[in-house]
């Protein structure tokens, strides 16, 4: 694990970093918007006019980037679902499963308490989607803390049964009585508020309190520095008294949880209705933001908004190029591959900024 | 329930276990090096979308079985490149393959969704020569099923009788004194990935050319990660693999025998019997997994110069 150092002043550090994250994240979209180039030529698209819709489709007007920002809430929140565990040295790689269960509970709160006022069954709803995320995560973490699995691969395997339970809840019981493949629309009361008259929801609230939340608990508090130091030397922790398996548990637990809240947010706030399979894999690109954030909050804020134009920007190519919604993934890929493979690019800017 | 139906539903197990079997056992020889590929999935989406286009174009099945074949180990080396050339993380990694799997394969496949294609030519069993037609339509396989048992008693050897095998194994235990007994730790994974992905491929193939005999975007259906929990089920061990696909396969079984006899149960409670089944072994295992996973997987070699 790399601890970074932050003993510099405060002030130069964000400057300095800021400028650093700008520059690399610049540089490492350029790489793959090239190589996804190559693939729109490939497939007999003029690239320049594809990225032109691209960018002015999430760019160029009010409503693209209200777009933007109402998918980057459910991927801001999961990937804060791994990003806590790494920093003791947990791999959650299930906040898909998470995030299902966080939709589930919310929606039996939303279907059961139809009566209820908003500012009641909101915050029901909340809790719930936070018990089923912390719920789905808790036996990974309990058999880990008592060194039986390794959570990687339990999360894993519950990742492919948190969709067969929405399914099985939807088509048995909640669907509405027109469609079986959904539940019936939730009342007003159940819907998260939105703002400016776009379908940006409360979920961005919650994604940004919970990333400073994060921040603040690693940074200023006891229990961030205990945490750090698990993830640091696990023997090391131990022998200065720190209680290692409730921190595994309890710390599991509240990141199933975010992911529940995201999956809450979604259903709540952005679909108002369940249906099984609704997310397109939002627990995964969570693992893959945090990564490639190194577990950085301001990371994780800029990664998760460029994901989003890369899957709101998806969303448009499809309709004006043709070629099926799951190519935009290529480009997704492609971003990850410039970022794991390292190519000059660090070298390069440590000479420029150093 | 009838005679027929219980035969379908073995019949139809055997040909859904094959090609888990095939991508279980690629990822058996890539563990052993060391390397855990997370994005089998996106591996096993590629082959199949490009051995199912190759045998659509060429109308050659056993075209679209090489062509497979070579895509598969194509993409482990893409996967080979980054966490072996560039050291880089092998979860985020594996994950970056299964997103580049999904959307490759979409455009790859795209073409020649709702083709038709001849499949390969499946052979009878010797034996049940005498049964009605009805019968024996469901015990004609192809070769590729005929050939997966042999296959895994052969990556068996060639993990434990050959001095390949104990080098790609000793890579995986320690790749530093491997590296100090002559060998070359980043080579020898390479071709522990190719080798895996070769044969994964064949599973992909066995699936789209032999099995649905279609191309569908997510076709696999996740399982890429089965593949890996049953890696872990099997212990790392080839032979301990053909147990574990027969576990998962029977959970698949059970199910589709349970809808057959029409017991009215949800098929979503049914399709989480293989998972639940597969975590529930893990755990009673579990206290014995430490001593047989290979000691440096998941680990990045960080070369010994």
């Amino acid at each position: 694990m790399s601890q970074r150092i932050e003993s510099l002043p405060v002030k130069s550090i964000l400057h300095h970093k800021f400028f650093q994250h700008a520059v690399r994240y610049g540089l490492t979209i350029l790489l793959a918007l090239l190589l996804f180039a190559g693939i729109l030529l490939i497939t007999g698209n003029k690239p320049i006019p594809s990225y032109r819709d691209l960018f002015s489709a999430t760019f160029g007007s009010a409503y693209g980037f209200s777009e933007v920002i109402v998918a980057m809430i459910p991927i801001l929140l999961t990937a804060l679902a791994v990003a806590l565990p790494s920093r003791i040295g947990m791999i959650n790689v299930g906040g898909e499963g998470q995030l299902y269960l966080g939709a589930i509970f919310a929606t039996f709160a939303a279907l059961a308490f139809k009566d209820l006022p908003g500012w009641l069954v909101l915050p029901i709803m909340g809790l719930l989607g936070i018990l089923g995320g912390a719920l789905w995560a808790f036996l990974p973490a309990f058999f880990r803390s008592i060194g039986l699995v390794n959570e990687t691969i339990t999360t894993l395997l519950m990742n492919m049964i948190a969709p067969k339970i929405a399914g099985l809840l939807v088509f048995g019981y909640w669907h509405s009585p027109r469609e079986t493949n959904m539940t019936p629309n939730f009342v007003d009361a159940a819907r998260l508020p939105t703002f400016f008259g776009t379908r940006i929801h409360l979920g961005i609230v919650f994604g940004l309190v919970l990333l400073v939340l994060f921040w603040f608990v690693m940074k200023k508090t006891r229990w961030g520095l205990e945490m750090r130091s698990i993830g640091g030397n696990v023997q090391a922790a131990r022998r200065n008294g720190i209680p290692i398996a409730p921190y595994m548990i309890i710390v599991f637990c509240i990141s199933g949880g975010i992911a529940g809240l995201a999956g809450m947010a979604q259903v709540s706030g952005f679909y108002g209705l369940l249906i099984p399979n609704f997310s397109p894999g939002y627990g995964y690109m969570g693992f893959l933001i945090s990564w490639l954030a190194g577990g950085d909050p301001l990371g994780i804020l800029l990664m998760a908004f460029v994901v989003s134009i890369i899957l709101t920007g998806g969303n448009m190519l499809q309709i004006t190029i043709g070629l099926p919604y799951a190519v935009i993934n290529l480009l997704l890929a492609f971003t990850l591959f410039v970022v794991l493979a390292k190519p000059v690019l660090p070298k390069l800017l440590k000479r420029k900024t150093a | 329930m009838s005679l027929l139906a219980l035969l379908g539903v073995l019949s139809s197990t055997i040909f859904s276990g094959t090609s888990l079997l095939y991508a279980t056992l690629g990822e058996v020889v890539t563990e052993r090096s060391g390397t855990v590929n997370l994005g089998l999935e996106g591996v096993l989406l590629i082959s199949a979308a490009t051995g199912y286009g190759v045998t659509v174009s060429t109308g050659n099945p056993f075209l679209g079985v090489l062509a497979a074949m070579l895509a598969g180990g194509l993409s482990n080396l893409v996967f080979g490149y980054l966490v072996i050339t560039r050291k880089a993380n092998q979860l985020a990694s594996g994950l970056a393959v299964l997103f580049f799997g999904y959307g490759l394969s979409a455009l790859i496949g795209k073409p020649f969704v709702g083709k038709l294609i001849n499949s390969l030519p499946r052979y009878m069993i010797p034996g049940p020569g005498e049964l009605p037609l009805r019968y024996t339509s469901l015990f004609k396989f192809d070769f590729l099923i005929y050939l997966v048992i042999p296959m895994t008693f052969f990556i068996w050897w060639l993990l434990y009788r050959t001095r390949w095998g104990l080098g790609l194994r000793a890579v995986g235990e320690n790749a530093e004194t491997a590296y100090a007994s002559g060998r070359n730790p980043g080579m020898i994974k390479f071709q522990a990935l190719f080798v895996g992905g070769l044969l994964a491929g064949l599973g992909a193939a066995h699936l789209s050319i032999a099995f649905t005999m279609n191309w569908a975007e997510y076709m696999t259906g996740g399982r890429g990660f089965i593949a890996i929990a049953l890696v872990i089920f099997s212990k790392w061990h080839p032979i301990r693999a053909i147990a574990g696909v027969l576990v998962f396969s029977g959970a698949v079984a059970f199910q589709l025998l349970l809808q057959v006899s029409g017991v009215n149960v949800s098929p979503f409670l049914l399709d989480m019997i293989p998972f639940i089944l597969t975590l529930t072994v893990l755990l009673i295992w579990g206290g014995t997994r430490k001593h047989s996973a290979p000691a440096t997987l998941g680990r990045v070699y960080q070369g010994t110069e």
